[in-house]
């Protein structure tokens, strides 16, 4: 679309609705790449790694600082859940819940922004697609989920070797006799899949789902311009739902963030132990 | 002018299908919300002391309850706003 169009405006709500969800793409087809995710995604990665370095350059041992504190209050939070779970050697996987519970954090926490800010902030830089939520591209969440596979094997063929992992697939849990080989082996391979796809589409669905809301909501606020009575409710209505449902979004952002960080660390835990 | 009514009908079905998505996935969702919360609920009440512990875990479990509702909720919208089966028509 040119610039001329752009700066028109959206022809009707459809129109509105799906240049929201339009990435800025870079590319055809399978290699093509979601620039304004990989950039939000990396952006907020180094924000996470400079709030953390920030907090453990100025460490004391005295009376700690607000931000300090802070920092503690979540390392340690992070810490009990992993130790809870996970019984052997935590100093990589709690290190690696952490980041995965503050950087998926912050990039849910992008949704709160104003709907049209992004766009309004890329227009500046001519740029005319940004979606600034990168756990609502599938891309993201998946790329997450599939490492998080790759620690989940990793852990599993530490624990149990890589023979005696080869032997638990085909093996467990009906029993040792070949001719339950490959039903073993169907339903491990199940289990197995079923972990990332499922901790994708979960977050994906409720970021992508969330952002939708607010896409609606601000319609609801654009039917201002037709200036009639029902319009004038439709511009209240927007702020008051807008405000309940970002309320409502701030506890789903966090919960998801937790809950992918906990559920990676019972999957690793689970990987660990013996049958 | 068959092309308008063919396309007129994969819309409406669309449509009754996105109800049903997310119509039968909030039935799913807000039992099963409300049965863990009258659970609960009900430990909380016999024993207080386990109410921190127990508040935490409902949460995650609200959490996991929900993927599913919202998986489906994200399928129906993007079937709203982008539906792939009317690609056929170009």
């Amino acid at each position: 679309m040119s610039a001329a169009e752009h700066a028109a405006g959206p022809a009707n709500s459809t129109e509105y609705i799906t240049h929201h969800l339009t990435h800025l793409k870079v590319g055809e087809g399978f290699w093509s790449i979601h620039v304004d995710t990989i950039f939000m995604s990396v952006l907020l990665g180094v924000v996470t790694i400079a709030l953390f370095y920030a907090a453990a350059r100025k460490a004391t041992s005295g009376v700690p600082g607000k931000w300090q504190a802070f920092v503690e209050m979540v390392c340690e939070f992070i810490d009990t859940t992993v130790k809870e779970v996970f019984h052997l050697d935590r100093r990589f996987l709690a290190p690696m819940a952490l980041t995965i519970f503050v950087w998926v954090f912050l990039m849910n926490a992008m949704d709160l922004l104003p709907l049209d800010l992004p766009g309004k902030v890329a227009a500046l830089f001519g740029v005319h697609y940004w979606r600034a939520v990168p756990t609502a591209d599938a891309n993201t969440t998946f790329a997450m989920s599939l490492t998080v596979l790759a620690v989940v094997i990793f852990y599993s063929v530490k624990a149990k070797g890589a023979g005696g992992y080869v032997h638990e697939l085909f093996t467990a849990p009906f029993g040792a006799n070949p001719v339950l080989w490959i039903p073993n082996f169907l339903l491990n391979l199940v289990e197995l899949l079923s972990k990332p796809v499922s901790l994708a589409m979960r977050l994906f669905g409720n970021m992508y789902a969330g952002e939708l809301v607010f896409m609606l909501i601000a319609l609801l606020g654009a039917s201002m311009f037709t200036w009639s009575i029902g319009s004038t409710v439709g511009f209240l209505g927007q702020i008051v739902m807008g405000a309940a449902w970002a309320i409502f979004h701030i506890l789903i952002i966090t919960l998801q963030a937790f809950i992918f960080m906990v559920l990676t660390v019972v999957y690793s835990a689970m990987a660990t132990e013996h049958h | 002018m068959e092309n308008l009514a063919l396309i007129a009908q994969v819309q409406g079905y669309t449509a009754i299908a996105l109800g049903l998505i997310i119509g039968l996935g909030a039935i799913g969702a807000c039992i099963g919300i409300g049965i863990m919360g009258s659970k609960f609920l009900e430990a909380a009440a016999r024993q207080p002391e386990l109410i921190p512990t127990l508040q935490g875990r409902m949460f995650l479990l609200a959490g996991l309850i929900d993927a599913a509702f919202l998986i489906g909720v994200a399928l129906a919208m993007f079937f709203a706003f982008a539906n792939p089966l009317l690609a056929r028509f170009g």
